[in-house]
């Protein structure tokens, strides 16, 4: 009985038939190709049979619309906007708001996620029935009536623009939002920003520079003197040099309404509000899952080693937390984005409401729209699923896993 | 959500339906034993449910009327209480027969949409509303106020024409539905609410102390009112817009739900001709003979259906003014039965 070695087959088409077929071989190829031209094919008819059923109807199509003077006014709007502006800039204005409001809402979502995990594991009793109450109960309530809640519940606490609460007579507050002094640029400005910028960056070599002293040769560097001299010192000397880079537009009172400044209106705090407290809940309880997963082992590897429980924490017990962590907390925050077009119910002019919204109804045309809509939240999450799993990466790569 | 739904529904429908489900609207609602009617989510004396859920007003009687003229019975009317956003893309998807919900007719929605307006079944106009406190007594007034409106309507569009065109600033948040923009306005969020005028009246009557509001004495836009159906079946066009004129002729005829049978005994020949005992006009339209003595009982003629729900004979008591017949000094015409 004797085996001949059989030649092997060429490395390009080996990896070609591995790739397209997996174990199957170029059978495997074959299946996969009519797989994709089925589906090609569904798609096409899809389509193809939309558009014809359309024309049938007299029912407008095609992307034509976003040419045309969207007429309506937004409140919040992060670009100029006028009514005569197209519905391509409506969808902007709109992507715009949903973004500010669910980067807010996550930034808060984290700090609060955090602050309410540590308290349920905190050994003092009062504070850990704090964070549990405060899980138990948040979670537990439809978002929808925590957003109605935090709008009429501020709304209703809020005095009318003419009877607004005055802070320092420089902001005002109402239930037409908060309204502060607006910056407007001085001469000073582009100095000021050269240097802040130049700041940071020097900031971010020092960090580089003692990171590498520390790992490679053992050395601690101090570097937050620096640092603080860096990014404060340097724009407050230029200051004094090339003179103020903005002065303060202050807000008064004109007519039915507050003049000059700028203003967060009531929607938007409502909606981070809601947003934030809402998730929050959730995250705290990703957190607290994460914190628990490390073995205390670790905690007492650390204590032996002479390093403070602050310490521990930080270098030991929360790098290891983070892998358990990451991946369900970006879950929460892809909740927490497409949870944002709930914004309708208490008029926020998020994407949803200005142009899935308006912006349907007036052009009717349904499928482009809502088509248009649905990609763009794709993308949006598809990009913080991104980013969170390079982060996700990181993170295992410094733990060596 | 239903939004999404709907529009889901519409790009499947669209898609994977044939084509053929079109010019047979009538056979369907027949078959369906129902006619589907879209109507507001809640706007008293045009569309609203009553304390026990039976709906009122007078779009709701547009569709009783159709449902009358088809069963000869006014209650086979199921009712889709749509919001202004989702209202045509409930029409174009097929979830109703008709759209009979304050809707304006405007050109582009009656080119674009896929669907026609039938016939105006009230002239309106849009106004405004403010708080007395505000001691404001015309719209030219309102410069840098905060307006809440309902999206996804005409209003809104108005609204930004008429600031930008009296060099006005403003402020809009814009609502998904009415409720939600009136509980707004009485919230204080803003200064104004604006809608069309029938519809301030309306809603004046949901607010708390409806005399510490007032409508403003400004009508900034031409809002005729009135039903829509889908293109491409004309026999339903035709039966959805005769129906209103059937109500109009009734009121100029006289012949109102009550003396019905009594007139159609008359040896006049116009009333023979439009209450079917001469003549077959309502089985050119795919009805019965009798299509318009059928209305009438169901709801009675144009006028007693504008009094019932809007007019003298209702809380909101708005006189007929634009909505008169032609020969008592209003628009309301309808072409001659015969």
């Amino acid at each position: 009985m004797s085996t001949e070695a059989r030649k092997p087959p060429p490395q390009i088409a080996l990896k070609i038939r591995r790739l397209l077929g997996g174990k199957a071989g170029w059978n495997g190829v074959a299946v996969q190709f009519a797989f994709a031209a089925v589906l090609g094919w569904i798609g096409y008819e899809i389509v193809s049979n939309a558009r014809a059923n359309l024309e049938n109807q007299h029912i407008a199509a095609g992307f034509g619309f976003l040419r045309n003077n969207a007429g309506f006014d937004v409140n919040q709007t992060l670009i100029s906007y006028t009514g005569s502006d197209t519905f391509l800039r409506v969808f902007v204005v709109g992507l715009l708001n949903t973004l500010i409001v669910s980067v807010v809402g996550i930034v808060f979502a984290t700090l609060i996620g955090f602050i309410v995990a540590l308290c349920r594991l905190s050994p003092n009793w009062l504070l850990s029935r704090v964070g549990e109450i405060y899980v138990e109960t948040i979670r537990n309530l439809p978002l929808l009536f925590q957003i109605l809640f935090w709008y009429l519940a501020v709304l209703a606490a809020l005095p009318n623009p003419r009877q607004s609460i005055s802070l320092l007579g420089i902001a005002f507050i109402s239930n037409r939002g908060l309204v502060i002094p607006s910056p407007i640029g001085g001469s000073g400005l582009e100095p000021f920003l050269a240097m802040l910028a130049l700041g940071i960056v020097a900031s971010l070599a020092l960090r580089f520079y003692a990171r590498r002293a520390l790992f490679q040769e053992g050395r601690m560097i101090r570097i937050w003197p620096y640092v603080l001299g860096l990014l404060f010192g340097l724009p407050l000397a230029t200051i004094l040099v090339t003179g103020l880079p903005f002065t303060f537009e202050l807000p008064h009172l004109k007519g039915f309404n507050f003049a000059g400044g700028s203003r967060i209106i009531p929607e938007f705090v409502a909606l981070a509000l809601a947003l934030s407290t809402y998730t929050a809940a959730f995250i705290a309880e990703i957190v607290r899952a994460g914190i628990l997963s490390v073995h205390k082992g670790q905690m007492e590897a650390g204590s032996s080693l002479g390093l403070s429980r602050g310490t521990t924490l930080r270098l030991i017990v929360v790098p290891q937390a983070m892998r358990v962590i990451v991946p369900p907390l970006t879950n929460q925050y892809l909740n927490l984005t497409k949870n944002s077009s709930l914004a309708v119910a208490i008029g926020y002019p998020d994407l949803v409401s200005v142009f899935a919204g308006t912006s349907l109804s007036q052009t009717g045309q349904a499928i482009e729209i809502i088509a248009m809509t649905m990609g763009i939240y794709l993308l949006i999450s598809l990009l913080t699923s991104a980013i969170m799993s390079v982060y996700g990466w990181r993170v295992s790569r410094s733990l060596g896993a | 959500m239903k939004r999404v739904t709907l529009a889901l529904t519409l790009a499947l429908a669209a898609g994977l339906s044939a084509q053929a489900a079109d010019a047979q609207t009538l056979k369907t609602i027949k078959d369906r034993g129902m006619l589907s009617c879209g109507v507001s989510q809640g706007l008293p004396g045009f569309s609203s449910p009553d304390d026990k859920g039976n709906w009122t007003g007078l779009d709701v009687d547009v569709c009783k009327a159709i449902a009358g003229a088809i069963f000869n019975d006014a209650s086979k009317v199921k009712y889709v209480p749509l919001s202004a956003k989702d209202r045509f893309t409930a029409l174009q998807s097929g979830e109703i027969d008709v759209l009979s919900r304050n809707t304006t007719w405007t050109i582009s929605r009656d080119t674009s949409l896929g669907a026609n307006f039938t016939g105006v079944t009230y002239y309106d106009g849009q106004g405004f509303m403010v708080k007395k406190s505000l001691k404001v007594n015309s719209a030219l007034e309102l410069n840098s106020a905060s307006v809440c409106v309902q999206t996804g309507t005409t209003t809104e569009q108005n609204l930004a024409d008429y600031f930008k065109a009296n060099n006005m600033k403003y402020e809009v948040i814009a609502f998904g539905t009415n409720d939600e923009t009136v509980k707004a306005y009485e919230a204080g969020r803003c200064d104004v609410f604006t809608t069309d005028q029938s519809g301030l009246y309306a809603n004046r009557l949901k607010l708390a102390n409806p005399n510490d509001h007032m409508v403003l004495p400004e009508i900034i836009s031409k809002e005729p009112l009135g039903p829509m159906v889908r293109h491409g079946d004309d026999q339903w066009f035709d039966i959805v817009k005769w129906t209103l004129f059937a109500m109009l002729t009734a009121e100029e005829l006289g012949v109102t739900s009550k003396n019905v049978d009594e007139k159609a005994k008359l040896e006049n020949p116009e009333l023979k001709r439009v209450l079917g005992t001469d003549g077959n006009f309502g089985e050119q339209l795919g009805l019965t003979k009798d299509w318009v003595v059928r209305i009438v009982k169901a709801v009675g003629n144009y006028g007693e259906v504008f009094d019932r729900n809007v007019g003298a004979g209702s809380p909101l008591g708005i006189n007929r003014g634009l909505n008169n017949l032609w020969n008592k000094g209003g628009l309301q015409y309808a072409p001659p039965i015969r």
